[in-house]
């Protein structure tokens, strides 16, 4: 299929080009794994034995080829830090960020749909109002902002919730759902209001459609009218913005695991930073960038099943 | 025919339309799309609304369905009357039980008036699966005999199919079957050839021409074409600028117009007797703005026979040996009293 052969082949430069840039910034970085590691008392000649025991002695693009050789056969070297394989230490905290994430999605969702179907009810309304200032308001709140507002009003004054750490599925559903909500609000109470933005507008365009005036014609409710007929037409932009929000999602939950003390690959990415562990931050970027395309990639075979149009263009042609 | 309106239930016309008002509130005041029209129409009969774009007739017609109003500040008045039953005065919920079983719609462009991203099997089981309670496998069956009817080749194979996957005539096609699924005692197509190729809309005419006659509803034809009103309609009332300005039956407006713009858009009309490169006669000027209406009959500016009276007084719809004009220089006196 020659669609997917040029999908494919895109995901494969941004890789190329995410993992180039990702190699040049971190040696860029003044200080070094091996200064990271010794120590600032540590002898020139110590800091220089322990570089070529990494490997770090030789030339940057020598060692980059040689790093996306490996990587390119699944193995995305060992952390200099602690010796860990990079890969198990990503497999270890995946599940955790894409929990965080997924249930960010879920509440963004969930709270932009009936928001966005509320408010074209009646378009400049008491309800469209009150959501679209509600809306700028979490909008311009950073999520680390929110977060620490999070803690103070749920764990330190209602004390309903733990304030930080991590209980895995092991710890039973109803613990790792508590540990988890605060930061996956931190996340969601943000990126509702653009996905709201973004489905309100598409759905004032759509209700204006000829269509619309057909099925109200019939004798649907408005309701029905409403989510038979206006929100999957609608929802196109809404699907891509998702998808590109992934991007500022994973960027959030950095921030957010850091500051809810989760074991996530957000704050494993941190860690590799402030300790130089150039091969740990390589791979944890490499992954993010590879996750990121991967979801757009799916976005995009969304519309096809959203969208009869698409599929027809895209599968005949 | 004054305003009084009889009360019985039946033996009055199906549809009753008194003095129907439509103004959208513009930043320079209130534009009167529709001002103070009435019409009866009897069951089986075909009404045809016909004037220039703007003339107010698809929102005439819309308003009376309830679908100009809410949400585009439209201000509606007047009364309406199906069946003898007060329309304007219904509940929101029976308001649409009504739409749903006694009237269906055919819009004028067949791209636009079906939901692009739903099957065509399900967009015309739907009306029957709330309006007439079938289920699911009922509906889809029922929607492949509708599919017949209105002479879609392959009707199971079109059912599951999406309408960009259609043609513009077959989907206005569906669109029919839509209209008609409910069985409706009214079917109102407006301007419902105006999107398709000229070689199909004769056939999409005599379609909807053949399911009125079958199923004995009453139809309005909206459409700015007297052409395409000519065979089709019993009656025909001109609209111009929000307003009727002629009334009568098919055959006596082509025999002899009153008002001089029924006049106007008849010659405007080509004739298979005229020699070739005759050039087709247009009306001058433009219909006037409906924002800023003045004193007088609105066409006189375009108006041949016009004269003072005509700028400063209105002239009312009047009616004389069942026709009605709104003139005060009516054309074809002597032809104004039929057999």
């Amino acid at each position: 299929m020659h669609w997917l052969a040029r999908q494919v082949l895109r995901l494969a430069v941004v890789l190329f080009c995410v993992t180039l840039l990702t190699f040049l910034i971190v040696n860029i970085l003044p200080g070094d794994v091996a200064t990271a590691i010794l120590g600032g008392l540590a002898t020139p000649e110590d800091l220089a034995g322990l570089r070529a025991d990494l490997g770090l002695d030789r030339p940057m693009l020598v060692r980059y080829f040689d790093w996306l050789g490996s990587a390119l056969s699944g193995d995305l070297g060992r952390s200099h830090r602690s010796g860990e394989p990079v890969a198990q230490a990503i497999a270890d905290r995946l599940p955790v960020s894409l929990q965080l994430m997924i249930m960010a999605q879920v509440i963004a969702i969930g709270i932009a749909v009936p928001a966005a179907l509320l408010s074209v009810r009646r378009p400049g309304g008491l309800f469209d109002r009150l959501s679209a200032s509600t809306a700028f308001g979490f909008l311009a709140t950073p999520s680390f902002m929110l977060g620490i507002l999070l803690i103070y009003l749920f764990s330190v004054t209602l004390d309903l919730l733990p304030a930080t750490g991590f209980s895995p599925m092991s710890e039973g559903l109803w613990a790792n759902l508590e540990s988890m909500i605060l930061p996956a609000l931190s996340l969601g109470l943000i990126e509702w209001t653009v996905l709201m933005r973004v489905l309100r507008s598409d759905l004032l365009t759509t209700l204006k459609e000829d269509f619309i005036l057909l099925a109200r014609a019939k004798g649907l409710p408005p309701w029905r009218v409403l989510l038979q007929h206006a929100l999957r037409p609608s929802s196109f932009t809404l699907i891509t913005v998702i998808g590109l929000n992934i991007g500022g999602l994973i960027g959030g939950a950095v921030i957010v695991e850091q500051i809810f003390a989760l074991p996530g690959v957000g704050r494993l990415l941190l860690g590799g930073i402030f300790n130089r562990d150039l091969i740990l931050v390589q791979g944890t970027v490499s992954f993010i960038a590879a996750g990121f395309v991967l979801v757009n990639f799916l976005v995009d075979m969304l519309y096809a099943v959203l969208d009869p149009r698409v599929r027809h263009v895209r599968f005949r042609s | 025919m004054s305003g009084a309106v009889s009360g019985a239930v039946s033996g009055g016309p199906l549809l009753s339309v008194r003095d129907a008002r439509v103004g959208f509130g513009t930043v320079r005041g209130l534009l009167r799309a529709v001002d103070g029209v009435s019409f009866d129409l009897e069951a089986g009969r075909t009404l045809g609304i016909v004037g220039e774009s703007g003339s107010g007739k698809s929102v005439l017609v819309r308003s009376l369905i309830g679908l100009v109003g809410s949400g585009s500040g439209a201000i509606v008045g007047g009364e309406v009357r199906l069946d003898g039953q007060d329309v304007r005065g219904l509940s929101a919920k029976n308001f649409r039980q009504l739409l749903g079983r006694d009237i269906g719609i055919v819009f004028q462009d067949p791209m636009t008036s079906l939901n692009p991203v739903m099957k065509i099997g399900r967009q015309i089981g739907e009306g029957l699966r709330l309006n007439r309670g079938l289920n699911a496998t009922a509906a889809a069956r029922r929607a492949v005999e509708l599919l017949v009817e209105v002479g879609i080749p392959e009707p199971e194979r079109r059912a599951s199919q999406y309408p960009h996957e259609l043609s513009g005539g077959m989907r206005q096609r569906v669109a029919i079957a839509i209209a008609i699924a409910c069985e409706p005692k009214l079917l109102i197509a407006d301007e419902p050839t105006t999107a398709l190729d000229v070689t199909v809309q004769r056939q999409i005419l005599d379609l909807l021409q053949r399911e009125q006659r079958q199923r004995g509803m009453a139809m309005i034809l909206i459409t700015h074409d007297l052409g395409v009103a000519a065979g089709r309609a019993d009656d025909i009332m001109v609209m111009y600028a929000g307003r009727a300005v002629e009334m009568a039956a098919t055959r006596e407006i082509f025999r002899g117009p009153r008002m001089p713009y029924t006049e106007a858009l008849l010659r405007s009309l080509p004739r298979l007797s005229d020699p070739t490169h005759t050039r087709l006669s247009a009306i001058p000027g433009r219909p006037p703005d409906l924002a800023r209406r003045g004193t007088g009959c609105s066409f006189a500016p375009r108006c041949t026979y016009r004269s003072e009276r005509c700028e400063a007084e209105e002239p009312v719809l009047s009616r004389e040996g069942g026709r009605g004009f709104a003139c005060f220089h009516p054309l074809n006196a002597s032809a104004g009293t039929s057999a």
